[in-house]
Order: structure tokens, then sequence, then C-alpha cells
């Protein structure tokens, strides 16, 4: 028995727990960028991209270095930032609010979620029009605009969130007999904050595409205002020096909340 | 303070889970509850806590609570139940809070308890850094914070290894033994509970009734392991539960 042991071949046994765990591989998102840019400089360059197709990135950069100069980046930023900012702010706030109220209250619940998922497909830039004989052809109706664009996923995720606290804990906060207030404060709301904030990263990209689409809609200053004027004009360059800031913005908001999540959620497993 | 049940039925819609249950839980004694699967045990400690209504008969407190007591009638769940937010020391504060407690006396009890559960080291740790034992530990602790006339303990420690488990007995016999306090402990292990129980209530399968109430009385810190009374119990207690536990097997099946 044991001689017949000893002439199987022996070998290691093969490794098949590779894959499907994801781990930070922090500069592959960057040289992916820096490949493509580089392609499209190459490309326009050697002539194998038209440059009525793209333009090259070296002359993009070149406008977006005047538009710094000129001091005209600010202006228009600065005006773009506010309105985002109060708009996104207030639809944000407004949105957790109603979407904690839905997930605790029975009533609230059965009179709004209906409303919600009724506004939700509405395409909120359909309703500029409306908004601007509401309040008014400046700053009101954009601000309008994107609170209601952000206000919209911000109560789904909420109350989503709201509901997918560990009904334990709250059992276990009444049998303490914690107030209700204090269930909310200390059990209700840190548990949905998870949820909470991954809904704020799509609303607020949201946001940035209302923003831009209310300032194509009759703005003098603007990032949107900024593409659609170079737009009109066929002015690649300055097209994509735009797009690019919205880029940049987009990316920054969303690396913003990455803190956000990361110094409030350290708990998390 | 006693706990009294009389007649206490409970039924889920169309489901009887509890018929007709009468019991005297005496102060400064473990009363354990065993049962089959199903057989409603939870619901009922659900019920004595008053995190439910039973559809008939009634719940009683009998005399009144020590007046250092914050929380009269304190569970400890098989979860833990500890918020993943919070430190050690502020899940245990979490229970002081709301009753205007000055923040040193707060300190202070939080101290003792984490003392008294050999958690002292730990006070600044997350749960999530926690092994299974270490947080029921915790969840003890938290409990024993607010000064308990009835600790409520629903299979606390059905989710640990067993190894963590006896560790966690002799623990608590320690603990019952230095101040001893009033418990309901319910648990589907029978090792569990001849080891804690002054007295243990054996339920039949749903509707769950109780079958019998088996006394005990060695003194827990003299029950360790191998000991061959609580041995002739626990095989005692097999036998009065081996049919109802196998016929409730079997209709969980059908449902």
């Amino acid at each position: 028995m044991s001689d017949q042991v000893n002439t199987f071949t022996i070998r290691p046994v093969p490794f098949r727990g590779g894959g499907f765990a994801p781990s930070s591989r922090r500069w592959v998102g960057l040289v992916v960028f820096v490949v493509l840019i580089a392609l499209a400089e190459m490309g326009t360059r050697q002539g194998w991209i038209s440059a009525l197709t793209l333009p090259k990135p070296s002359d993009v950069l070149k406008t977006f270095g005047e538009l710094y100069s000129t001091g005209l980046l600010w202006k228009h930023l600065s005006v773009s930032l506010s309105r985002l900012i109060v708009g996104a702010a207030l639809g944000a706030s407004v949105g957790i609010a109603v979407g904690v109220m839905i997930g605790l209250f029975s009533y609230v619940r059965a009179g709004l979620v209906p409303l919600v998922a009724a506004l939700f497909p509405i395409p909120k830039i359909a309703l500029l029009p409306l908004f601007v004989i509401w309040f008014g052809i400046d700053e009101g109706s954009k601000y309008a605009l994107i609170a209601f664009g952000t206000f919209t996923p911000t109560v789904v995720a909420t109350y989503g969130a709201v509901d997918n606290v560990d009904r334990g804990l709250i059992r276990m906060g009444q049998s303490f007999n914690l107030s209700w207030w204090s269930i909310v404060r200390k059990i209700v709301l840190p548990g949905a904050m998870p949820g909470i904030l991954s809904g704020l990263r799509i609303s607020l990209a949201i946001a940035i595409i209302l923003l831009v689409a209310a300032e194509m809609l009759g703005a003098e200053y603007g990032i949107g205002a900024y593409i659609l004027e170079a737009g009109s004009l066929y002015d690649l360059e300055r097209l994509f020096a735009g797009v690019t800031i919205l880029s940049i913005l987009g990316v920054t908001l969303s690396t913003c909340i990455g803190l956000i999540e990361r110094r409030l959620l350290r708990w998390r497993v | 303070m006693d706990i009294r049940l009389s007649g206490v039925s409970h039924r889920y819609d169309q489901t009887e889970v509890l018929r007709d249950i009468s019991l005297e839980i005496p102060s400064g004694k473990i009363v354990c509850i065993v049962g089959p699967s199903g057989c409603g045990k939870s619901t009922l400690l659900r019920l004595i806590g008053g995190l439910e209504q039973p559809s008939a008969g009634e719940i009683l407190q009998v005399g009144t609570p020590p007046t250092d007591c914050l929380n009269p009638l304190t569970y400890v769940f098989q979860d833990f139940a500890l918020l993943p937010w919070r430190t050690v020391h502020g899940n245990i504060s979490l229970v002081l809070e709301d009753h205007g407690i000055p923040s040193q006396d707060a300190d202070d009890i939080i101290q003792n308890v984490l003392a008294r559960t050999k958690l002292s080291d730990f006070a600044k740790a997350l749960p999530k850094q926690l092994s299974g034992g270490m947080k029921q530990r915790v969840a003890i602790a938290r409990a024993l914070a607010v000064n308990p006339a009835v600790m409520l303990m629903d299979e606390p420690l059905s989710a640990l290894d067993s190894q963590t488990r006896e560790l966690l007995m002799d623990d608590l016999v320690n603990l019952w033994t230095r101040t001893p306090f009033t418990a309901v402990y319910v648990t589907h292990n029978l090792a569990e509970a001849v080891r804690l129980g002054h007295s243990i209530v054996v339920m039949s399968r749903r509707p769950g009734e109780i079958r019998e109430i088996v006394h005990l009385d060695q003194p827990l810190e003299q029950r360790g392991l191998g000991n061959v009374e609580m041995e002739e119990k626990q095989k005692y207690l097999w036998q009065l539960m081996r049919e109802e536990a196998q016929a409730a097997d079997a209709e969980l099946i059908h449902v």
C-alpha cells in the first residue's frame, strides 16, 4: 500500500482563491487620464485626428491659462460655485429632513412617497421656464432648479437609509427607555449616515448637470454660459476648457464626500 | 422586585405562540427558560420587558425597584446591539445620558461596570475591534450600568463559540455571587441552563406552554464542569425536551 502511495506524483495544491477583492490602486486612474490625453495630443499633432474633431490638449491648456490670467476663470467659477452651493445645500438639507420624516412617520410616508415618485422622473430642466416665472429670471430660478433637482434623489436615498437602520438597535434604545428624540439623534441618524452620504454623491452630480443647464438657458456669467458661447462659436478649445472645469468640479466634490465619509464612517467594518 | 406572569397568552395573527403562561420570577434568582426552537421563549422575554403586549393575561411588577435603579427591566441581546459608531465607553454612556446624571458620576459608573466586566483597558475601542465575547461583555456592562432590577437575557451566549461561552458563564457566575441580581435567562442550551439557573422553566413546542419547572438547589459557584448532579439534571431536561424538539424540528419543514 505504502509503495503505491510513493509512486504518485507530488505537486503543490493549485491556488484558486485570487481576484474578487477590490483593493486600492491609486495611480491607475491617473495613468488612464494621462494616456488618453497623450493619445489625443499625438493624434492631433500628427494629423490622424482632425482639428475639427478634437482640439489639441496643449491648446486647451493654453486657453485655460488665458482664462486664468485674464481673471475670467474666477468670474465664471465664482458665480457658478455660489449657485451650486446655495442650490445644492438647500435641496440636500430639505431632502434629508423630508427623507428622515418619511422614514419615521407612517402618515408622512403614505402622503409623500407617491408625491416624490411623481416628481422624480420629471426632467427638472423642463420646468425652468416655470421657475423663471415663479422665482425671477436671475439667481432665484437657478437656485430653485438646482435645489429641486437635488431634493428628489436625496429624499429617496435618505428614507431608504432610515429604513435600513438596524431595528435591533432601535429596540435596544427603547428597552433602555431612551427618549424618542435620543433614539432619532443617537441611533437613527448615525445609522442612516452611510446611505445618506452615498445618496449625496448622486445628488451633487445631478446638481452640477442642472447648474450647467440653468446657465445655458439664461446667464451672462457661469461655466454653462461660457461653454454655450464657445459651442455656438465652434471654439473647441474653450469648449473643452469649460468641460474640463466641470470634470474637475465633479472630481473635487466626490473627493470631498470621500473625505467626509472617511471621517464620519470610521466605525464601519 | 419580583415579576409575576398570570395567564399570559400571545398570538401573531393566526399563529398561537404562547398559551396560558403563569410564572413567578423571585428577586435575586436566575430563572432559565429552555425550549425547542420556535416555542416562543424569546417572545415571552419581549413580553416580560414590555417590548410587546400580550394578547391575553397580565404581567405584573411586584414591589418597587430600588431607587438607584435607572431602568428596572434591562435586556442583554443575543446580537449584542452595540452602536458600531460609538466606543465601548460611548455605548455605555448612551444609556446614562437621558437620566441627567452629572458627567463625573456617569464616568464613575462606567469605570465601575467596565472594571466588573474586566473591560477597563478597552474603553476607547470601537465594537468592530472587539471579539464576540468582548462585545457581549460590553453589553453586559451596559446592562449593569443602569442598575437593573431584572436582567432579561435573550440567548446572550448563543452567538459565541463554546470556549468563549464557558468563560462568559464563569464571568456571569462571578458577577452574581458578588452581587446577586434577578435575571430571566432564555436559552436553548441546556448546559447553560443547569449552570446558571436557580430554576429552569421547560417549555413545550408551539404554542408554548410550561411543561415543568425544575429547581436546582446547588449554589452557582459549585456547579463547575463535570459536576455529576448537574449532568443528571441536564440529562433529565434533555429527556423532557427530546420529543418536543424532534416534533418542533419536523414541524418547521411543513411551515
